[in-house]
């Protein structure tokens, strides 16, 4: 059943991102019923966009509108307004009302990963920080469903939720300035695998053999945001086998 | 038609606006670092301003033209020469065929960007040219330019090859001829003070950080390249440490980790980010970081939305005009 979800405008804040994008920010934590809104807010824009409309950047909570101020200010030019007034209202008129996004069964992927030593720098710290043995973090790592909640950062990334408490980490102080293809990392209470080699500020505890970015596919990215991943861990002798297997 | 590659330098790639439409599947913008320079090579040459171009960076690029062609030059001043004479930029330039292109050096700034009348006949990734390096998608064939590559042309318009024919009378004994008038752009490419709009997360810095934000210069540090610039200088500390939750960054994002050492985001930065949003560069001033490198210092300037919106309109209108003044041949050819 479609279902509408009616907004109050006190509880969204909406910030400029410079001059050109404009963040409507739901709440401030992984919940499925603030990412609804986040989905539905996205889904709308796609379908109903307004003149200067770029793209928009939906996260966990929030949705970032990009747009071109001065096309925005060419088509609804009212003299007194500036295009960041423009976006503003119309993108409140827009959340007065959300239709909720149907939801498909999800679909569940597999993700192996080789936990620890050269694979998950941080993996001791990640068990330092929380006053647990590396095997502990590597169970409750294991041992949840993850929700896709956006693919982000680099092309193909899961930012993940359902990430259990007891090993919430913070990022690096500094990032790193390049992370191997396949590691899989922790940040605050998100986790998430990095899909191709890029620098990044996540504590990395393991990596997959698995490709999850795959530009060569109509759809490169293997996730898309509905999925539920779970994580196998694996030897080091298997993620060898997965490796040649799939190259 | 086509251009070849004798030498890529430090590094070339083909760049043209950026790859928008898919940061909802985390696919990187990219583009030209400075688009602003981009866009009035390709507006010299008579192209659309989105078409690609070869963003070269530093020095040591050397490209050959196979056949009579319509080139601009502009953004850095990376010293072009042919055949050991200077080549200026901001100016529609006719090079005849088989004439080798070198950038020998910087001068100012520290990107160039070469555009050919018909632009690249290369294909659309995502509805883009640019090159993702880190990705391995766009440009020519997912990398950075090497030596021997052969990019083909496209098709020049017919304005292009109304410049060119005047341009190609006016050759003599050298294999390049140009104008004597140019766009007066190359003032926004060398300069030191960059101009930002608080960030996301201004107010949870620490008071003597805002402070320091402003009024301290900062130096781009060899950790950089056209994701983003590490700075030194004073060291950004929040008022209490705290997670966020990733969400959408943006060029020109200024983000600070918690050893306090800026990074500024810039053309390949990432969708999404989670590191406190000190600053937001101003559009209107993102060809000017995009033309600083390693070692030199930057200042930030703050200015509010408004002024922020209106530098966007202007330099809008400005490109504008040089663009119809070009078409109304306002400038001479002759």
């Amino acid at each position: 059943m479609i279902q509408t979800i009616k907004n109050n405008l006190e509880e969204i804040q909406m910030k400029a991102l410079g001059e050109s994008a404009i963040t409507v920010q739901f709440g401030a934590e992984i919940s499925p019923s603030i990412n609804k809104k986040v989905k539905a807010l996205a889904s709308k824009l796609q379908h109903e966009s307004f003149s200067g409309f770029i793209e928009c950047t939906p996260a966990f909570a929030s949705v970032t509108v990009f747009y071109d101020p001065f096309i925005v200010k060419q088509a609804y030019g009212e003299k007194a307004k500036t295009s960041f007034q423009i976006v503003h209202a119309i993108l409140e008129r827009m959340l007065e009302v959300l239709v909720e996004e149907e939801e498909s069964k999800p679909r569940i992927v597999e993700i192996p990963v080789c936990y620890g030593n050269d694979f998950g720098p941080d993996l001791d710290f990640v068990a330092a920080h929380n006053n647990l043995s590396v095997d502990e973090v590597i169970h409750l790592h294991a041992s949840a469903e993850y929700p896709v909640y956006m693919i982000g950062f680099a092309p193909g990334f899961p930012y993940l939720g359902g990430l259990s408490e007891k090993i919430h980490a913070p990022r690096r102080p500094s990032p790193r300035t390049s992370i191997p293809a396949g590691s899989v990392g922790i940040a605050g209470s998100q986790t998430g695998v990095y899909p191709i080699s890029t620098p990044g500020g996540w504590q990395l505890i393991g990596r997959t053999p698995m490709a999850l970015f795959r530009p060569d596919r109509d759809q490169p990215s293997v996730l898309s945001a509905g999925d539920i991943v779970k994580f196998i861990p694996i030897t080091k002798e298997e993620y060898d086998q997965y490796q040649e297997r799939w190259q | 038609m086509s251009v070849q590659i004798i030498r890529p330098g430090l590094l070339a790639t083909i760049q043209d606006l950026g790859r928008y439409g898919f940061q909802q599947y985390g696919v990187v913008v990219g583009g030209a670092m400075d688009s602003l320079s981009l866009r009035l090579a390709n507006v010299l040459v008579g192209n659309e301003e989105g078409e690609a171009a070869i963003e070269v960076t530093m020095m040591g690029t050397s490209l050959q033209f196979n056949e009579d062609t319509l080139i601009s030059i502009t953004g850095g001043d990376l010293n072009p020469v042919i055949d050991g004479n200077p080549v200026p930029l901001w100016r529609p330039i006719f090079v005849q065929k088989n004439t080798v292109l070198s950038f020998t050096g910087c001068k100012v700034g520290c990107r160039a960007y070469v555009a050919v009348a018909g632009g690249f006949s290369i294909p659309n990734v995502m509805n883009s040219k640019s090159t993702y390096i880190r990705g391995e998608i766009g440009g020519f064939k997912g990398r950075a330019l090497q030596e021997g590559d052969l990019i083909p042309l496209g098709e020049e318009n017919s304005f292009s090859r109304k410049i060119k024919k005047v341009l190609q009378s006016k050759l003599e004994q050298r294999s390049f001829a140009s104008v004597d008038w140019y766009v007066p752009f190359e003032r926004y490419v060398n300069k030191s003070v960059v101009r930002v709009l608080k960030g996301t997360e201004f107010e949870k810095f620490s008071e003597s950080a805002q402070k320091q934000f402003f009024e301290q210069e900062f130096q781009i540090t060899p950790q950089s390249d056209r994701m983003g610039y590490r700075l030194s200088g004073a060291s950004l500390g929040l008022k209490q440490p705290f997670e966020l939750l990733s969400e959408a960054v943006a060029n020109g994002t200024i983000q600070v980790p918690s050893d306090g050492n800026p990074i500024v985001l810039l053309a390949d930065r990432q969708t999404t980010g989670g590191y406190p949003r000190i600053g937001q560069i101003a559009a209107a001033d993102l060809p000017v970081i995009a033309q600083m490198k390693p070692g030199d210092c930057v200042r930030f300037q703050e200015i509010s939305l408004y002024e922020a919106e209106q530098l966007y309109m202007e330099r809008e209108k400005e490109i504008k005009q040089i663009r119809t003044a070009l078409l109304l041949k306002k400038w001479s050819f002759e």
